[in-house]
């Protein structure tokens, strides 16, 4: 794997006074609960160790009070962190001068919020140069670099409409447009799909996917709702109280949940349609049979079966036999998430 | 017993002497620097007497098709505008032009100051909690203490005349721009504050794009504020000297003229609701974004 993008190292967060003090009992084991009724501080962040891959969608996942939002903030600093590292591009944000995390945030890292905030007494066309406005680029330039954004998430015709006359979803393409006007290579999404109502989160998760197939951002999403992770993370980190409990790809996630906290996360999932036959299948290709892609989910893969009246498929990686799969493999693998829970065994 | 029953209060010789000690530093100190303070306010004074005589120089058909105008371009109402013209056409048949003309002087420029002082003490004590600290008591102070209590050394210092008069107007105006002007900088949403960061904005960008323009509609409650605070303090300005409908009230309290005190006063209350309603129809029309039901 190539150099990580953003590279989060042994980073602690604690809320209260005096913080700095309280990272030695943390250190020492001392977990959440315990740190508030003893000392009357708030663990945010416990000790996050994380590697985020270069031109990929990296989740970060959690219930709410995990600590997820807490992190994301510190990727550009908006919060300051109680001792740990944050590089990027092989640089410590946490150690930017004033000067130099002002040029990071308007060049290197844009945002997307949960709530928008938009600016509510200007303009679409406005809002979306308004990162570019900060910069000082001239005013015809910023237009049209903003317009190019404004038509490529379908608000064209609205740009001299006020943020309180669109809808919630359209307010969210003002907020993603504004964020990619700037060029910013990582694009950090706090929670931005989540006051959005299913359907148009839907449409939106969709918007991201295709800008994301054509620009290649790191992007870092912060989200609660395991759907949408699967749906758009290449990595999946999951946080609880500030802690991380697992990271690693999506099939990774729910074949092999770490502990009860991730399987009870990822329970309800439609396991036919997010696992892909690569994680099921078994190692040697059977002789004859159809042809199935790696990537391909369950779901589609035993409808091929079924199709070719076969018993067993042959599973392809890069155009190369790389494993067999019978219909009781996948059966196999979606009956275990009712029981997933004993095969950890790590938690209880 | 008698420490019970009688306060233990200061010595009569001793407070005597310090209400001496008090008055006779402050006449001296006035004695010293009076000069040189009026000659500060001298600026003012001319810029006062400049504008008053420029309103009354004014044929009276301009000055009403541009108050008139002004009304119109603030509210976008016909019907203020025209209540405007209305208004100052009767005063005018009254007999009450001049004064109208002094007191819409002084007026203006006791809000022109306030404006120019306010907003920018209102920044600074927004931006600072120790500063808010500190101003919080002296606009307590400003607006409790009774209004002959400062009139008084503020006569001393300058005499009496147009300057001691706009002075007093603004000790008493000044407070609620600021106040209001603090109170919508620290309202605007943290949300959105959050966003205008994390794009890199140094404070003044912050400042200028996103924490007045939110807090316009509060600037603007206080700008009115201190317009209708200014009016009510013409009557007593007159006191110490200034011309304008202040003076004919002040007259009909001491002589009992009965008609003379209502038509002034409610030449001032025409006035009054002129500033009010234009300068809140305007402050509402810079709200007009947020038309459309979608809260942001």
């Amino acid at each position: 794997m190539s150099e990580p993008k953003v590279r989060i190292r042994n980073l602690y967060k604690i809320f209260g006074p005096k913080d700095k003090a309280m990272v030695k009992h943390v250190e020492d084991g001392m977990g959440k609960p315990e740190l508030l009724e003893k000392y009357g501080h708030v663990l945010g962040l416990n000790n996050i160790n994380l590697d985020i891959p270069k031109r990929e969608v990296q989740v970060i996942m959690g219930l709410s009070g995990s600590g997820k939002s807490t992190l994301i903030r510190h990727i550009n600093r908006l919060i300051e962190p109680t001792s740990g590292e944050m590089i990027v591009d092989g640089e410590d944000v946490l150690e930017m001068s004033e000067d130099t995390l002002r040029q990071f945030r308007r060049k290197k890292a844009s945002m997307v919020f949960q709530k928008f905030a938009l600016l509510p007494h200007r303009t679409v066309a406005d809002n979306v140069a308004y990162g570019l406005a900060v910069q000082d680029v001239a005013d015809t330039e910023a237009r049209e670099r903003s317009q190019k954004w404004i038509d490529r998430v379908g608000l064209t015709g609205f740009e001299n409409h006020y943020p309180a006359q669109l809808s919630g979803g359209m307010q969210q393409r003002v907020g993603l447009a504004r964020a990619l006007a700037t060029d910013a290579e990582i694009l950090l999404m706090d929670e931005a799909f989540s006051a959005l109502d299913p359907l148009i989160r839907t449409d939106m998760q969709n918007v991201l996917l295709d800008l994301q197939e054509e620009l290649h951002k790191t992007i870092i999403f912060i989200t609660h709702d395991l759907d949408e992770a699967l749906r758009i993370g290449d990595n999946i980190a999951i946080l609880r109280d500030g802690m991380m409990v697992q990271q690693g790809s999506p099939q990774k996630i729910v074949m092999n949940p770490a502990d009860d906290y991730v399987t009870d996360f990822i329970k309800d999932i439609n396991r036919g349609r997010v696992l892909e036959v690569g994680s099921v299948m078994h190692k040697k290709p059977p002789a004859r049979g159809p042809k199935i892609d790696s990537k391909v989910a369950i779901e589609d893969a035993m409808q091929t079966l079924l199709a070719a009246k076969a018993k067993e498929a042959i599973v392809m990686r890069d155009g190369k036999p790389a494993g067999g799969l019978s219909m009781e493999d996948m059966v196999g693998a979606i009956a275990r998430g009712k029981g997933a829970a004993t095969d950890s065994g790590a938690y209880t | 017993m008698s420490f019970l029953t009688e306060f233990p209060a200061m010595d009569r010789q001793d407070l005597r002497d310090l209400k001496k000690g008090i008055d006779f530093t402050f006449k001296d100190f006035s004695r010293t620097y009076g000069e040189a303070i009026e000659n500060f306010f001298d600026p003012l004074l001319y810029f006062l007497v400049w504008f008053e005589q420029l309103l009354l120089a004014t044929p009276w058909p301009v000055f009403i098709a541009i108050a008139s105008g002004l009304a119109y371009l603030g509210s976008r109402s016909w019907k203020l505008a025209l209540g405007t013209a209305f208004a100052f056409l009767l005063i005018g048949y009254m007999g009450m032009w001049k004064d109208t003309m002094s007191t819409v002087a002084l007026v203006s420029v006791a809000t022109l100051l306030c404006v120019l002082i306010g907003i920018p003490v209102g920044i600074l004590m927004a931006r600072s909690d120790r500063m808010q600290a500190v101003i919080t008591p002296i606009l307590d102070v400003m607006q409790t203490i009774p209004i002959f209590v400062y009139l008084l050394p503020v006569v001393i210092l300058l005499g009496l005349g147009k300057v001691p008069g706009l002075m007093a107007v603004c000790i008493y105006a000044l407070p609620p721009i600021v106040r209001l002007t603090n109170l919508g900088i620290r309202l605007v949403d943290k949300d959105i504050l959050e966003a205008a960061d994390a794009f890199g904005s140094s404070s003044r960008q912050k400042l200028f794009d996103v924490q007045i323009p939110l807090a316009l509609p509060n600037i603007f409650a206080g700008i009115n504020q201190t317009i209708m605070m200014a009016l009510a303090m013409v009557v007593i300005a007159s006191m110490i000297g200034v011309r304008g409908l202040g003076m004919p009230v002040l007259q009909s309290i001491q002589n009992q003229y009965l008609a003379l005190g209502i038509f002034n006063g409610l030449a001032i209350v025409g006035l009054a609701i002129i500033f009010d309603r234009v300068s809140q129809k305007y402050g509402m029309r810079l709200q007009k974004h947020r038309e459309g039901g979608h809260d942001v």
